[in-house]
């Protein structure tokens, strides 16, 4: 993508559009065609055709994922590490006295949630779940959405499932599960577009010069070269709506919780990452 | 900043900067946050030009025994690997003084100056830099001689498809 | 919550030379960002970084704001003796930062 002469504003928006007009026209056309509007169980990715981002990330951006010691995320894991060894709330109380060694006993967790809380009687993500346990255990103030406090306890625990497969064979997520996959193939937006329709259809080819994940959340939270931090797969799903010139939904919402409950379904069996490193 | 654009209704942009006028009602999103909004006028090749005459004076730049290693093509301007590395024995007699890295258009030439001397042992540097657009960047080593070495690569970037609001 | 994360061989063989990577927790605001209001957000960086072995410096940077946040520095240095590794960065508004790392050297 060379540069371009300075060019006046309205040649520049035609242009643009022009520009973006390629891949987007494409899914217009597709979905103007009608044969989109109602997306069936068919459109799902095979199971052994599911492909991580990382496989499509250039060589240096996958060796700062690949070594811990470059990874700007471990900065947030040892964080988080810290939060998690040291006391708080009225109980005064740290996650490692009731949790013992995150190594041990959170091994795993990452990759199995959202999980289904039996007595919320609705799927829990792990942010929700650190922050149902510092008010009721710890007595202590829940931890802001997306904060670098909470990014860094839930990077550390992510960190404590990489390698691990993701499991989502909880019959009782079964509804949230349908609730995230009518979300991802509901047409939103004023570019009247569905996730289903980049991330089932088109994954892999090009949008404005760079291949289309099939998005699955094997990383989270990660390190994204754009936001220069590290952010949740929530801020990630604002992200891509608000591209997608959707009204985001709010963090901590239903309907992310029920996107996330889908996507880990969609993942089911993938290893985990995280802590990832994104474009 | 490549030749992407970002057009949300009500919003216009132009020319190779990363300029989003964000509508009067998302001021409402916070008053102090910061965005991607008008950039400065980008150093130029000239500026580069100038930046490096500061440090080189009026010596002579040679081709040759330095190797700036930065992709060709980039996911994301934000963070950039980088590395220099340089021929040379690093004996006491005969190092690498300074690595000196520029660029020619974010809106200042300079990125990194590293002193080096015989204890590095080997003259390489690694680091992420931030390109704002595509650009040549350009590496320059001060050898114990007094002799300059450089190293030119251009770099093409691109960004995300989708831009988010700030949080 | 600044943090840094160094990684070198432990235990060098004399004379070996050592690769050490440094990386550090700094937004690295470039100073050239405006808020929504147009109001320019300040410069705030990290502007030296200085590496010292039992004292002796072995490498020093200047950084500019074309450094990615986090700021990542990997360089060399020969393992003369064993003993102390020390890094320093300094910056805008008063920042500084510091850490260690002892090596044994065979």
């Amino acid at each position: 993508m060379k540069r371009a002469a300075l060019v006046p504003s309205a040649f520049a928006f035609a242009r643009a559009t022009r520009r973006l007009a390629g891949p987007v026209r494409r899914l217009g056309a597709v979905a103007a065609a009608g044969t989109l509007s109602s997306l069936s169980l068919a459109a799902d990715i095979p199971l052994n055709e599911r492909r991580s981002s990382y496989e499509a990330m250039s060589a240096a951006t996958k060796a700062m994922q690949d070594d811990d010691s470059a990874n700007p995320a471990t900065l947030w894991v040892l964080d988080g590490e810290a939060l998690w060894r040291a006391s708080a709330g009225a109980a005064g109380r740290a996650c490692a006295d009731c949790h013992g060694e995150a190594s041990q006993s959170m091994r795993g967790v990452a990759a199995r949630y959202p999980a289904y809380d039996a007595k919320r009687q609705t799927p829990v993500d792990l942010e929700g779940r650190i922050n149902i346990c510092r008010v009721e255990q710890q007595q202590a103030a829940a931890l802001r959405l997306e904060s670098k406090e909470l990014l860094a306890l839930t990077a550390y625990l992510a960190r404590q499932s990489r390698g691990l497969p993701i499991e989502s064979n909880d019959s009782r997520l079964a509804p949230s599960i349908e609730a995230g996959r009518q979300l991802f193939q509901r047409r939103q937006g004023q570019l009247n577009l569905a996730c289903a329709h980049c991330h089932d259809d088109h994954w892999g080819e090009k949008l404005a010069g760079n291949a289309v994940p099939q998005g699955h959340p094997t990383g989270y939270p990660l390190y994204r070269l754009e936001w220069q931090g590290v952010g949740s797969l929530q801020r990630r799903l604002r992200n891509c709506m608000i591209g997608m010139r959707a009204e985001s939904y709010a963090f901590g919402s239903p309907e992310f919780i029920a996107l996330e409950t889908y996507l880990m379904w969609r993942a089911r069996g993938m290893p985990m990452e995280s802590p990832a490193v994104r474009p | 900043m490549g030749e992407k654009r970002r057009h949300r209704a009500g919003q216009v942009s132009s020319g190779t900067r990363r300029e989003v006028l964000q509508f009067a009602g998302s001021v409402a999103l916070g008053g102090v946050l910061p965005s991607l909004a008008v950039r400065p006028a980008a150093a130029t090749p000239a500026t580069m030009q100038s930046a490096i005459a500061a440090v080189i004076g009026d010596a002579k730049l040679n081709a040759g025994r330095v190797k700036l290693e930065i992709p060709p093509l980039v996911e994301n301007g934000n963070t950039v690997a980088c590395a220099v590395v340089v021929e040379s024995p690093m004996s006491a007699s005969d190092y690498v003084k300074a690595i000196h890295v520029f660029n020619e258009k974010n809106p200042q030439p300079n990125v990194i100056s590293v002193k080096l001397g015989p204890r590095a042992g080997r003259a390489a540097i690694a680091t992420r830099i931030r390109l704002s657009d595509t650009q040549t960047v350009t590496a320059i080593a001060e050898m114990s001689d007094g002799s300059f070495w450089s190293h030119a690569v251009d770099v093409v970037i691109t960004l995300g498809a989708c831009l988010e609001d700030p949080l | 919550m600044a943090r840094a994360l160094i990684k070198v061989s432990p235990n060098p063989r004399r004379g070996e030379v050592i690769e050490i990577k440094t990386l550090i927790s700094h937004e690295m605001e470039t100073g050239f960002r405006h808020s929504t209001t147009g109001a320019a957000i300040p410069r705030d960086i990290i502007t030296t970084f200085v590496a010292t072995y039992n004292g002796e410096e072995i490498f020093s940077a200047q950084l500019f704001p074309a450094i990615a946040a986090n700021p990542f520095i990997t360089f060399y240095t020969i393992a003369k003796e064993s003993g102390t590794l020390e890094f320093r960065w300094t910056g805008d508004n008063g920042y500084a930062a510091s850490e260690q790392v002892k090596i044994a050297v065979e």
